[in-house]
């Protein structure tokens, strides 16, 4: 908290004071200042990077590391522990289904979000009338913001006076528990959150295919490839490169999906929907004692599983460049 | 002349980074040490957990007055209650605490636990005219670490309107039986039974607390044969279609939104829904929840305390002292909790409160009932059992395990 209030508040003054002592370092001139600017210049933004990312990275892996209770958190003494958070969590008869969830809920997400975007995408492209304005109405739900499209979606989701049970009703379904059955929860946030997740692929797919040349199109008709032909030998292959930073920047997005969870069911009910993310949470913050030690290893696992993909995108951006 | 605009640009930027840099030193290693109270000494800060009361509000006015009487300038600041706890503690571990802070009562024992509150014996705070049950709910190892500004509780509101239609006589409901006989009697009318909230946060175990106690197990014991009696009544009821199964999901909001919609014979909710009971259109009564076998189960005690929070410069407790002591005074005290719609902690103010309301009766007596989440020494140990409680709630109701699996495997977690 003090770091973001404070920073900015001392920063400009010694701007001004630095215009005073600027005599002195004129006289030290040496070969070496060039190299001294170049330091200088990164300074800034290496010292934004170790402000707001390397520091509380570290205090986060530090607090993984360390037993505390509230009052060695208050007083700052909590002892070094090693691993021994990261074995409470593995221990911890939550850590499989999270785990499974985590895979699930991402790779399902990831799935649908990618086919239905790219989809929508391919019939946008077509450029017919009111195409833009439809495209438009598409991003809405990346508009609004997340506590809003979650709390919709959990009031029409509800079990007895949800509008969708009422729809399901009205077709002589009997009445689905989305939120309250261990075996519905899953499926329903992961519904909610593929909603959310289109426009984006929408999005970028659509404009990877404005770079796919429409000569292509016209040559492969006079060949008389028909529709399904065109888009697998041509939309599909040419939009590689965007599909895969897509694909990679969904997953990563994705894991860390937090706050439809928790708004939808808060991880139950029994753990059935609980992923890392609201795993992390519901310890560092869900009970009147917080956990922060195991709150903060789980993060640091979901760290370690989006850097692990980070570094998958950075080589296939790489390889990119290359061909 | 040029090389000289760049060497002044260059060491601006040098100077920059190296004041950010001892910026970032000072902050972090913790010592910051200003903020909340050492910018002026004639300022006072109080957080609360009411963010629903404005600048404008008769809340906000009386802490100013408050101030104004002790001399010194107000800066209040109000949280999210489940924001409040986590703020305290960070604010505790920057030196930055509150000079005054109004808190839920069950994370007193956890903040007393982490030396953040003083005690009444620093702060001078006197607690004699306050109802012991109540105050027991900020007591541990017999130290006292404040004063509570209001208590609520649980009890069963019913709709008149629906038990008449449904041919239920309320005073027919007196034990479990007869209440879930008068449940099924409503269900054969085509209505609904009744609404509660069983969520997955310390909302669903303060909602299953007095069906809990009400049977007779005790907190240290989840998995004994009268808890699993008590969540078998809640599962039975889900089972037979008495209570919806959305109470899975169900704030105490969301519950009341149900018992709102005026399908719902009964609904156990809080003091602090009283107001829009009155608005909600139906005729209404309010019933103590009962025991397994008859009489009035305990109910646990809601409401906040007032606390005075450790601080670097102890010579500030004086006035905080005077503080707390104008928030809770008798005067005061009645107007905070009417606004509040809380029952009063001192027998004076009830009393003054039944007085001018006698719709209050059944409330005091209930506060009067009441228990707290933290007392039985139980403390900084009720969080985790809490939070075995409500995972066990969930997955009975939801049918994933049986309502005794589910409190033998909390029971052993808790261990």
């Amino acid at each position: 908290m003090s770091h973001t209030t404070e920073v900015p508040h001392r920063r400009p003054t010694p701007g001004h004071s630095g215009a005073g002592p600027t005599t002195p370092p004129r006289a030290r001139r040496r070969p070496g200042s060039q190299q001294f600017a170049a330091w200088a210049f990164l300074a800034p933004v290496t010292l934004y990077l170790v402000l707001f990312y390397a520091y509380p990275l570290y205090r986060n892996i530090d607090l993984s590391l360390r037993n505390y209770t509230v009052r060695s958190f208050v007083q700052g003494d909590a002892p070094f522990t090693g691993v021994e958070n990261y074995r409470t969590v593995f221990d911890d008869p939550t850590f499989a289904p999270a785990l499974l969830h985590t895979v699930v809920f991402t790779a399902v997400c990831l799935v649908f979000q990618y086919v239905i975007g790219l989809a929508l995408a391919v019939f946008f492209n077509q450029h017919f009338r009111l195409s833009a304005t439809l495209r438009a109405l598409f991003l809405v739900p990346w508009l609004l913001p997340l506590i809003v499209s979650a709390s919709t979606w959990s009031w029409m989701l509800n079990s007895e006076s949800g509008v969708v049970n009422a729809l399901l009703g009205a077709v002589g379904v009997d009445q689905v528990n989305w939120l309250t059955s261990p075996s519905w929860s899953l499926t329903s946030v992961i519904i909610a959150n593929i909603w959310i997740g289109v426009p984006f692929n929408l999005v970028v797919l659509y404009s990877g295919l404005q770079s796919v040349p429409a000569a292509l199109y016209e040559a492969a008709a006079l060949d008389g490839a028909g529709a399904w032909r065109r888009f697998w030998s041509i939309t599909f292959p040419l939009l590689r490169p965007v599909s895969a930073i897509t694909l990679l920047l969904g997953l990563v997005y994705t894991l860390k999906v937090f706050d439809i969870i928790w708004i939808m069911t808060k991880g139950g009910p029994a753990d059935s929907s609980t992923t890392f993310a609201t795993w992390s949470y519901q310890l560092g913050f869900g009970n009147l004692v917080p956990a922060f030690g195991p709150g903060a290893a789980v993060g640091n696992l979901l760290v370690v599983a989006a850097l692990v993909f980070g570094l998958v995108y950075v080589r296939v951006q790489r390889k990119q460049a290359l061909s | 002349m040029n090389s000289s605009s760049r060497q002044r640009r260059l060491t601006a930027a040098a100077l920059t980074a190296l004041a950010v840099a001892t910026t970032a030193t000072a902050c972090g290693s913790g010592s910051g040490g200003s903020g909340a109270n050492a910018a002026d000494s004639g300022t006072y800060t109080i957080w609360d957990p009411y963010p629903q009361f404005d600048k404008g509000s008769a809340w906000a006015k009386l802490l100013d007055s408050c101030g104004t009487e002790a001399g010194v300038k107000i800066k209040r600041t109000a949280f999210d209650t489940s924001d409040l706890s986590n703020k305290a503690l960070l604010a505790a571990q920057q030196d930055n605490s509150a000079d005054v802070l109004i808190v839920d009562n069950p994370v007193v024992s956890t903040l007393a636990e982490a030396g953040v509150l003083t005690t009444t014996d620093d702060n001078k705070l006197d607690t004699s005219k306050v109802d012991p049950n109540l105050l027991a709910a900020g007591q541990s190892d017999a130290k006292t670490y404040g004063t509570p500004i209001g208590a609520n509780t649980l009890a069963l509101y019913y709709n008149k309107e629906v038990l008449k239609e449904a041919g239920v006589d309320i005073a027919s409901v007196k034990d479990w039986k007869s209440l879930t006989a008068a449940l099924q009697k409503v269900k054969k009318a085509g209505k609904k039974g009744v609404t509660f909230s069983a969520i997955g946060t310390e909302e669903g175990s303060f909602q299953f607390l007095p069906w809990f106690w009400g049977s007779g197990a005790k907190l240290t014991e989840l998995d004994s044969a009268q808890g699993v009696s008590a969540l078998s009544l809640w599962k039975d009821w889900l089972d037979k279609g008495y209570a919806p199964n959305s109470v899975i999901n169900n704030t105490q909001t969301t519950s009341w939104q149900e018992f709102a919609s005026g399908d719902y014979a009964f609904a156990e909710n809080g003091t602090w829904q009283l107001a829009n009971a009155e608005k909600a259109g139906f005729d209404y009564g309010v019933l103590p929840i009962p025991g397994a076998d008859g009489g009035n189960a305990s109910a646990p005690t809601g409401g906040e305390f007032v606390t005075v929070p450790v601080q670097g410069d102890t010579g500030r407790y004086a006035t905080s002292q005077k503080l707390v002591t104008c928030l809770t005074s008798t005067d005061n005290l009645y107007d905070t909790d009417t606004t509040l719609s809380y029952v009063a902690p001192t027998s004076e103010v009830q009393d003054k409160q039944v007085a001018a309301n006698a719709e209050l009766k059944p409330w005091v007596d209930a506060v009067k009932a009441a228990k707290g989440r933290t007392s039985d020494e139980l403390g900084t140990k009720y969080p985790k059992i809490s939070e075995q409680m409500w995972k066990a709630v969930q997955s009975a109701l939801s049918g994933s395990t049986s309502p005794k699996d589910a409190l033998s495997a909390a029971q052993s977690a808790v261990k």
